[in-house]
């Protein structure tokens, strides 16, 4: 599973009217309403016949956005991926390489 | 009601005595002239254990409110106190706290801002930051200041309000002048205020995310919010003085006071003890047959501009006399009162801005009476003027 992050709530609505705002700046814990992940110029990309699912991403990845819930593999988690590619650098395998997002 | 205690206190003893009766968990402050005795005061409750709260001995001002935002958002009654340049340390923890809606209660002792240095009343610190969001209120002598406490956490800690208060007493002259000060029971104030409880605070039964990020799309909707509840403030604080006046027997005028400005020609218009001046000035050119009146504003926010129009609208001439220049202009006052009547459906009297008592010069009867006699003469074009 992911490291930290809570589940999305994909149900947020936006308040409509100064009467839906709270008093004080607070908002029940656990919500994570947007992605987070525009600055990225280039994204991991995984080859999972060269994976051995050894986890060195998943340990190092700052952001804790490599899923190892998924059956059969790891996954990465675009929404929030800043794409610093240390998960690239660090994977013994090469199994993971930086792909130009902004071409 | 519980039998009252007549006690000598000086301003700072007043406030000290004030926080006790008002059971505040946590005080943080750090020690600044005139405010000093105040937190001596407290410091000597918490260690005698008349007063069972968390005493912070904080690095700076700007520590001490940071703790106080801090405790505040656990849910926790608190109380700090500075003055000056203590308070302009503070300056962005002022709007955090009011951001957040932590109603911190706190007593600034006015004194005026260096340079040149120096240790005396004026109340340029308080005035130049009256955008902070905060409720401001002036005190005009020790029994208010210590009624202005109590009377603090209860407008406050209001669900409607939940803004964070400043208590302003004039440097020296009310902060270390002694009084006779009515001491009211623990009972009576504790039926009078209630144990701090909101829902805007971290709990573990109800996890939050608090005081966060709100970016261009939902910014300006909580400054919105801030806005109206300072504004709704003025309600909530005729009903608190109200019921106030119905258990201890003081009764408050709200956010100003008046003195014989229903047929008044000449009004001066001032805030904090130098009101003390000019009654007995008033009084005696009354005496005399002359049509002059007093007003005395309390709260400077919310800013009482009905209250200021009612009270002026029929004047001849107005002077507004304070302790404060916003240089290259006017005083801040004065701005302020000068908008209300411009508001005003008549033609507004003729207004001057007396500016005096800058680094704790006297401002004497003699001085005030001078006042009333320059509001009488003609126009002769200025506005701003030195006393």
């Amino acid at each position: 599973m992911a490291m930290n992050y809570p589940v999305r709530q994909r149900s947020f609505k936006p308040p409509k009217d100064l009467a839906e705002y709270p008093v004080g700046i607070a908002f029940p814990a656990g919500h994570l309403v947007e992605t987070n992940a525009s600055w990225r110029s280039h994204r991991p990309v995984l080859d999972a016949g060269k994976c051995t699912n050894c986890r060195i991403c998943w340990l190092l990845c700052p952001d804790g956005v490599i899923h190892t819930s998924k059956p059969g593999g790891l996954e990465i988690d675009y929404d929030y991926c800043k794409g610093c590619g240390i998960c690239a650098k660090e994977c013994r395998q090469k199994a993971i390489r930086m792909e130009n997002e902004a071409l | 009601m519980m039998p009252a205690q007549k006690v000598f206190l000086s301003g700072n003893e007043a406030v000290a005595a004030g926080v006790r009766l008002a059971r505040p968990h946590v005080i943080a402050a750090y020690p600044i002239t005139p405010q000093t005795t105040v937190i001596e005061r407290l410091a000597e409750m918490v260690e005698d254990e008349s007063l069972k709260a968390e005493y912070l001995h904080v690095e700076s001002e700007h520590s001490a409110l940071s703790a106080c935002i801090g405790a505040s958002a656990v849910g926790a009654r608190t109380f700090t106190a500075t003055s000056s340049q203590g308070l302009l340390y503070m300056a962005e923890c002022l709007h955090y706290a009011s951001g957040g809606r932590f109603p911190v209660v706190m007593m600034n002792a006015n004194r005026s801002l260096a340079l040149p240095w120096n240790i005396y009343g004026d109340q340029r610190d308080s005035l130049s930051l009256l955008d902070c969001g905060w409720i401001q209120v002036y005190a005009e002598d020790a029994q208010e200041s210590l009624d202005l406490i109590i009377q603090a956490y209860a407008i406050a800690e209001h669900p409607d309000v939940l803004t964070p208060m400043m208590i302003n007493l004039d440097g020296f002259v009310i902060t270390h002048t002694y009084e006779l000060v009515s001491l009211p029971s623990q009972e009576d104030v504790d039926a009078f205020l209630p144990p701090f409880l909101t829902t805007n605070k971290m709990d573990l039964d109800h996890p939050m995310s608090l005081a966060f990020t709100a970016g261009p799309a939902y910014n300006q909707a909580f400054k919105q919010l801030q806005h109206q509840a300072v504004v709704s403030a003025s309600k909530i604080i005729c009903e608190v003085e109200e019921r106030f006046g119905q258990r201890f027997g003081r009764n408050y005028p709200g956010l100003l006071e008046t003195l014989y400005c229903e047929d008044a020609e000449f009004i001066l218009v001032t805030l904090g003890s130098v009101a003390g001046t000019v009654r007995p000035v008033v009084e005696k050119l009354r005496s005399l047959g002359e049509r002059v009146g007093l007003v005395r504003i309390r709260y400077m926010r919310p800013f009482p501009d009905t209250e200021i129009r009612n009270a002026l609208a029929g004047a001849k001439a107005v002077g507004v006399l304070e302790k404060d220049i916003s240089f290259g202009y006017e005083g801040t006052v004065f701005t302020n009162v000068n908008s209300a009547l411009m508001r005003a459906k008549v033609q507004p009297p003729r207004l001057l801005n007396f500016v005096g008592g800058l680094g704790g010069k006297d401002i004497s009867a003699e001085d005030i009476e001078q006042l009333f006699l320059r509001l009488k003469r003609p126009d002769d074009g200025e506005t701003v003027v030195f006393i």
